[in-house]
């Protein structure tokens, strides 16, 4: 899907930055997300960069057209160097950090095992189809060992990647969702009632 | 892990904050003042008790059974010192729209999880702040049905509580008022009521579509009570409709205990200190315990008391308590019935989503702003034991985005989904989970940043619970059809965490009495929901804060019969 086909056309959720829709302490950590530089990596090696980056442009595929893409990877590394995990883990899972670097490692095995080429390589059908077994559990690695590998793909790889996407001003626009929302709330709150503040949604 | 790995990068004022002033390093509650809520940048007075000379409480824990009990014992003129592992938060400076800056509310600390059916914790069902994980929950504030206090006599299945429901209902009341919650004129269910404290919100579409499909089937539904002021309150302002209530409200309409049982606490005399971790409750001479070792601002301390009370909810309560094993008891701090850390219960969160063709921007406004209490009310056309009541959702981005990657829902086509947001509606249910022994909290090898054993979490569902699932997923179905969604999909959730210290009236099968009083050691108490000996099919804050209410005027009872 293309940029230009968003389905709420003109919505920029950072156009509220300036109104009581945000307060100081949004606006600040919203500016900071919005600094990252997308190359940032302290955490991971230039190798599982390459494989993280890979792996995020097909998780969440972003428009070819966008002009500034979500950079997932640098939110994810960022991640990493906070050691930002959920909480808990399922015990045959590893911690957050070793559970992504032999991820990673497992992911780039594999693609070599299947196709003799590194995962950032491969094509796009590749990747995916590479991605689905995983998800499956279908792997033939020997990377994979100690790693349960569907939970794996499932509660950390996809959840870790969408969480940093969708904790983002640019993903928010896509889905029309309001945004940052104090200390201005909300007033109408029926079916099929918009505030001026709130995106337009583009009827078919 | 050492103390800096952790959060070290997760200022949550960003880098422009100094180090010192960083809530989750430095803490705010000492030298006698504790940050006044409600007017940014100033304090309360606080009295502080000496560590070295026993004050007549420690209370371990300020969520919604210790800050309730704290102040209610403080009010009641006990000396009370309050600790409180997680930071002393100003909402109206500290709290973000944000979902990924306001995991600082969570527990965020390993626990290992297994069984079965392995819980989801963090951000599900944890907190760690001044005020616990009421500073981020729906604000839900529902009674129990007066059968589920006697469920093995009335309705044949768990286990009885040892308090009739008669007596809990005054504190129920006494709980509603001092949360002024807003509900209904009439509620619909149970029995008769005085009216809420405050009107009842308005509900928003993603609540309506609930009420349609309610009303398709000729059932009542009801808008949901809430702890959110519906009009000014003191200081708290009316709720908004900003819609982040589960990350922490910014502008103090939720009347979470930071900013209602704390602010009394305070005022009443009880010091509250944040940053404080326990580690292990000391048993002292004559089978009593001592006081409790803490940590805070980088050293282990020791806090003498004439009582401990123990609230850390249904994982961390049995954790200490497991921690403090000693000679006197090699499994456990008052553990002589086997019990501690067993019959963990969940509340099932299982849902039914799909899509409506109006708009509904289910973002706005408290997540469940309409509700169904039918099956908690209904024991005929039911093949389990227990009820489930069905909720409307609000679910923000991030959390919605993990409900369709559950599905395994990725790609293009996860994002085209999540382009459908704001046409979003479903429901999911609090469900009542049956309380089993193999269900526990126990310690692991694992180390957490203060070298105390981490918690390892296990939970399968049984027989019963299932059909209860199978149920309410089949239900919730037919009242999304008859709303009018289409696209239906079922998900799978829990909330909530109870059990794992149950009250009752015998030794041998529970772990304290009615009051949370040790059977074992008559000056350690629990306060918190380890001690529901059954789930409920509610949301378990209110009565959590009953039981405190109710716990606080017992022991100013026992004390004055000199019976403490």
């Amino acid at each position: 899907m293309a940029e230009s086909m968003h389905r709420f056309p003109g919505y920029d959720v950072l156009a509220k930055r300036d109104t009581p829709s945000w307060n100081p302490q949004t606006r600040r950590v919203i500016e900071e997300r919005l600094a990252l530089p997308p190359q940032a990596h302290g955490f991971f090696t230039e190798a599982e960069w390459r494989t993280l980056n890979a792996v995020c442009a097909r998780i969440l595929p972003q428009p070819p057209d966008r002009a500034d893409p979500v950079p997932i990877a640098a939110l994810l590394d960022q991640q990493m160097q906070q050691n930002r995990g959920d909480g808990f883990r399922q015990a045959d899972m590893p911690p957050l950090r070793e559970a992504w670097r032999r991820g990673l490692a497992a992911i780039e095995a594999e693609a070599r095992l299947r196709h003799g080429a590194a995962f950032h390589a491969l094509a796009a059908a590749q990747q995916d189809a590479l991605l689905h077994s995983i998800q499956q559990g279908e792997v033939r690695a020997a990377e994979w060992q100690g790693l349960p590998v569907a939970h794996f793909f499932k509660a950390r790889l996809l959840h870790d990647i969408v969480d940093a996407y969708y904790a983002h001003p640019t993903a928010w626009n896509e889905i029309g969702f309001g945004g940052p929302a104090s200390p201005r709330g909300y007033v109408r709150m029926g079916f099929d009632r918009r505030d001026p503040w709130e995106a337009v949604e583009r009827k078919p | 892990m050492s103390a800096s790995d952790n959060h070290s990068g997760a200022s949550p004022g960003g880098p422009d904050r100094p180090a010192g002033e960083d809530p989750l390093v430095t803490p705010r509650a000492r030298q006698g003042r504790a940050p006044d809520v409600f007017r940014p940048g100033a304090w309360l007075p606080m009295r502080e008790y000496p560590e070295d000379e026993p004050v007549d409480f420690a209370i371990i824990g300020t969520g919604a059974g210790g800050s309730t009990l704290a102040c209610r014992l403080a009010e009641h003129g006990f000396g009370v010192v309050a600790l409180e592992a997680g930071p002393f938060w100003r909402p109206l400076e500290d709290f973000a729209s944000d979902e990924l800056e306001q995991s600082k509310l969570y527990w965020l600390d390993e626990r290992i999880t297994d069984g079965e059916d392995p819980i989801e914790m963090g951000r599900n069902n944890s907190g760690r702040s001044v005020g616990g994980s009421m500073v981020h929950f729906a604000m839900v504030s529902l009674r129990f049905r007066p059968e589920w206090f006697s469920a093995r006599s009335s309705l044949g299945y768990g286990v009885d509580w040892p308090i009739p429901w008669q007596e809990m209902w005054r504190y129920y009341a006494e709980v509603e008022e001092a949360l002024k919650i807003a509900g209904p004129v009439r509620y619909p269910w149970g029995p008769p009521r005085g009216r809420y404290p405050y009107r009842a919100h308005e509900v928003n579409a993603a609540g309506l579509v609930l009420a349609r499909g309610c009303e398709a089937l000729g059932i009542p539904w009801a808008p949901v009570p809430l702890a959110t002021v519906s009009a000014p309150r003191g200081q708290s302002p009316p709720c908004v409709y900003r819609g982040f209530c589960i990350i922490g409200c910014s502008t103090n309409a939720k009347q979470s205990p930071l900013v209602t049982w704390i602010p009394r606490a305070i005022r009443a005399g009880a010091e509250i200190r944040d940053l404080a971790m326990a580690g292990r409750v000391e048993l002292g001479p004559r089978g009593r315990v001592s006081g409790v070792h803490y940590h805070r601002e980088g050293r282990w301390r020791f806090q003498r008391a004439r009582n401990v009370v123990v609230a850390g909810y249904a994982v961390e309560t049995p954790r200490l308590l497991l921690n403090s094993a000693c000679p006197a008891f090699p499994d456990g701090l008052a553990n002589r019935s086997g019990l501690v850390g067993k019959n963990l219960m969940v509340h099932s969160g299982h849902g039914v989503f799909g899509r409506v063709e109006e708009e509904v921007r289910w973002y706005k406004g408290p997540p469940s702003l309409a509700l169904t209490e039918h099956w908690n009310y209904t024991d005929t056309g039911k093949d389990f034991d227990g009820g489930y009541v069905p909720m409307s959702q609000g679910p923000l981005p991030v959390e919605w985005a993990n409900v369709l990657t559950a599905r395994g829902i990725w790609g293009e086509d996860l994002r085209q989904r999540m382009t459908d947001y704001i046409h979003g509606a479903g429901a999911k249910i609090v469900g009542e989970v049956m309380p089993q022994e193999r269900n526990r909290v126990t310690l692991d090898a694992e180390q957490d940043r203060f070298g105390l054993p981490v918690a390892r979490v296990t939970f399968s569902y049984c027989d019963n619970d299932r059909r209860l699932i199978r149920h309410a997923l089949r239900f919730q179905r037919q009242l999304l059809e008859g709303a009018g969604v289409t696209g239906l999909f079922d998900v799978e959730d829990t909330a909530h965490l109870m059990g794992t210290c149950r009250m009752g009236t015998d030794p041998v099968r529970s772990v304290t009495d009615a009051d949370g009083r040790c059977w074992d050691i008559p000056n350690l108490w629990v306060c918190d929901g380890s001690l529901f000996p059954t789930s409920g099919a509610v949301n378990p804050s209110l009565t959590i804060q009953a039981l405190a209410c109710r716990a606080a005027d017992r022991i100013r009872t026992l004390a004055r019969r000199g019976e403490l």
